[in-house]
């Protein structure tokens, strides 16, 4: 009895500081059903077309990490990704696609998903409002400005900037060297301390202002954080459909929530990790391929998708909440 | 005493603070003052019939915000993201169903209300017996139903309104007003009798404010949620009905657009997403005050994309008045 309970708070204290232990294993089991489902899922190309497609999630799931640490939301992240996807191609085909070109349309893009973040943290930390309706209400601020910076679809992306993103260096497609740059940037992050900051006032608000956090600003932080994510994803983005959009990211903001919510982040705050967030974006990208390559009729692959999504949802929060108990 | 109150200037400014904080008598204003500006802007945009269209189209945001309100007022973060999806399917089905003949509505509201339902009672269990958050649960029921409408209309363009509905959407029905218009009253009355003249009203509040201590009072917390959720997407079936009527075809995806704005009709109508406060009339407003908003903005010519940024800047302005939190510094 005692063997049993003390396994069980072992579990918790792991589950604690790696909470994206359930979304490991649930990758590697869709992993391994992919493989069973199509073996040629398991090349190099096949692991390659997976990760370009879905790479943009990941970043966006990661910036949603930051802001959900602290118990609120970013329904603006997909519009965000969208202005920072047209903003850039314009830039680019307004001064020709020379490679100093793309570096300075770069750097535009990762300013403006900063101001996007900053104006969500005022609206949300400095003026209190409700989370959810007001960074609605800078979505349909946001959009607006992307539509009215390209208001229709299908504006060029110079090609340097898809043939880097789409191709390989030393053998290795370059989108693995994205992931590879991801993971170090969110170790150091971790390293930083704001996380830390982060999830405390995700813990309880009052008492993080007690101890004497400044609790406005790190909220703050952790949107203006969560627009930079969404820049870089809006990068992803622009390399894999090598074009400008300016509703591209819409149907994107409620995946990353899901992906969050899937890598075991709670959206109560206080608890969860970054790393988790970008395993979830990944397992809804395996989800709909298992659905593909298991010979689902197409019409039914919507609704295998959005089932097995929902049950995966439910079990997650399931096991996170009885080894918490 | 009294009498020193009064003659205290603080005092009456704080009790003129107090009134200013009434969503209901805010909307109500800015709902006069936006029919005068917009009367100013294009003429004729306050006549009588343009504010017939405006309620019609205001009802069917109402209707689904109704459900809405509920979930939002039984509290531990309540909200409902599927009512867009269970619009879009009602509609569908709706149009599946009636295939344009009169004879069959009364089964097509019997199967969409069946279904709405039934997925209400979905959300319901997965939120109280499995402990799943409402926004993580509602969300996974969106991307179900968004794969089941692609299923059901199976790439075929999908079937017809009945006439009589859609005459009942859109004609004058009864004493001048379309029949929707109607409903929407009944709706709205129903609410109001649900939340303040019923047991169950009071414990509807009572969860929202405080779930232990309803709980403790013996209220059936988890029985009661359930409800609420099923409630939701019946509102939200009865919607899609009205709207299939309204657009006389039911076309993909008709209902992604309720999903935020009736949250956003319950938010500024005054119920705080904590929930536990506020009620439906003033999301009835707060649904007019939306389309309103939209209805003016379309007179102005100032292109899609400086609409949508006016929209949601003002949205970002009338949402500085309500809900906001209390500051940490006591």
């Amino acid at each position: 009895m005692t063997k049993a309970i003390s396994f069980k708070s072992r579990m918790a204290t792991l589950l604690r500081r790696f909470p994206f232990i359930p979304a490991l294993g649930m990758l590697m089991l869709l992993f391994i059903l992919n493989g069973i489902a199509e073996p040629n899922s398991m090349t190099v190309r096949a692991l390659k077309g997976v990760a370009s497609t879905y790479l943009a999630l990941v970043f966006l799931s990661v910036g949603q990490t930051f802001v959900v640490y602290t118990a609120d939301i970013d329904l603006s992240v997909g519009a965000i990704l969208s202005l920072v996807n047209v903003s850039i191609v314009v830039i680019m085909s307004q001064f020709g696609g020379e490679p100093y070109v793309v570096l300075l349309a770069l750097g535009a893009g990762i300013a403006i998903g900063a101001l996007c973040g900053l104006m969500n943290g005022i609206v949300v930390s400095g003026l209190r409002m409700q989370a959810i309706v007001a960074t609605f209400a800078t979505s349909i601020l946001i959009s607006g400005i992307a539509l009215w910076v390209l208001p229709v679809a299908g504006m060029p992306a110079p090609s340097l900037f898809w043939k880097v993103y789409g191709g390989r260096s030393y053998g290795i497609p370059n989108v693995f060297f994205f992931i590879a740059i991801l993971i170090a940037l969110l170790a150091i992050m971790a390293k930083t301390g704001l996380v830390t900051k982060l999830l405390a006032v995700g813990n309880g608000q009052l008492s993080a202002y007690q101890s004497g956090l400044s609790v406005t600003r790190i909220r703050i932080y952790g949107y203006i954080i969560c627009g930079i994510f969404a820049a870089l994803a809006a990068f992803c983005i622009t390399g894999d459909t090598a074009s400008g959009d300016p509703l591209v990211g819409g149907a994107m903001t409620l995946s990353s929530v899901a992906a969050v919510v899937l890598g075991g982040t709670a959206l109560s705050g206080g608890i969860g990790s970054a790393f988790g967030s970008a395993i979830g974006a990944i397992i809804i990208g395996l989800i709909s391929s298992l659905v593909f390559y298991a010979g689902v009729p197409s019409q039914w692959q919507n609704l295998a998708q959005g089932a097995t999504i929902l049950v995966v949802l439910m079990l997650g929060v399931l096991a996170s909440k009885r080894i918490n108990q | 005493m009294t009498i020193m109150q009064h003659s205290n200037p603080q005092e009456s400014r704080s009790a003129l603070f107090v009134y200013l904080k009434n969503p209901l008598l805010v909307a109500f204003i800015l709902i006069v003052l936006l029919l005068t500006a917009g009367e100013a802007l294009s003429p004729g945009f306050a006549s009588m019939e343009q504010i017939l269209r405006l309620l019609i189209v205001a009802a069917l945001l109402g209707i689904v915000a109704a459900g809405q309100n509920l979930v939002i007022l039984g509290g531990r973060e309540g909200i409902d993201l599927s009512v867009g999806g269970v619009v879009s399917l009602s509609a569908v089905l709706a149009g599946n169903v009636m295939d344009g003949s009169n004879a069959n509505i009364i089964a097509a509201i019997l199967v969409c209300l069946a279904a709405g339902g039934l997925v209400g009672l979905i959300n319901g269990v997965g939120v109280t017996i499995f402990g799943i958050p409402p926004l993580v649960m509602t969300l996974g029921m969106l991307g179900v139903l968004q794969g089941l409408l692609v299923v059901i209309r199976q790439g075929i363009p999908s079937g017809l309104a009945a006439p009589a509905l859609a005459n009942f959407v859109s004609k004058p029905f009864l004493f001048n007003l379309p029949g929707i218009i109607w409903l929407w009253a009944a709706v709205g009355l129903l609410m109001a009798f649900l939340l303040m003249r019923t047991s169950l009203g009071h414990k509807i509040y009572a969860i929202g404010s405080n779930e232990n201590a309803a709980y403790m009072a013996g209220v059936p917390v988890r029985l009661i949620r359930i409800m609420l959720f099923a409630l939701s997407s019946m509102f939200a079936a009865l919607a899609g009905i009205c709207i299939l009527g309204y657009s006389g075809t039911s076309f993909a995806n008709v209902g992604d657009s309720y999903m935020l704005s009736s949250i956003i009709a319950v938010v500024l109508g005054g119920t705080p997403l904590s929930g536990g406060k506020g009620g439906y009339t003033g999301t009835m407003a707060g649904a007019f005050l939306l389309i309103l908003m939209q209805s003016i903005l379309t007179t102005l010519s100032i292109g899609e994309s400086g609409r949508q940024v006016v929209f949601g800047l003002t949205l970002l302005v009338l949402l500085l008045f309500y809900g906001r939190s209390k500051a940490l510094r006591g």
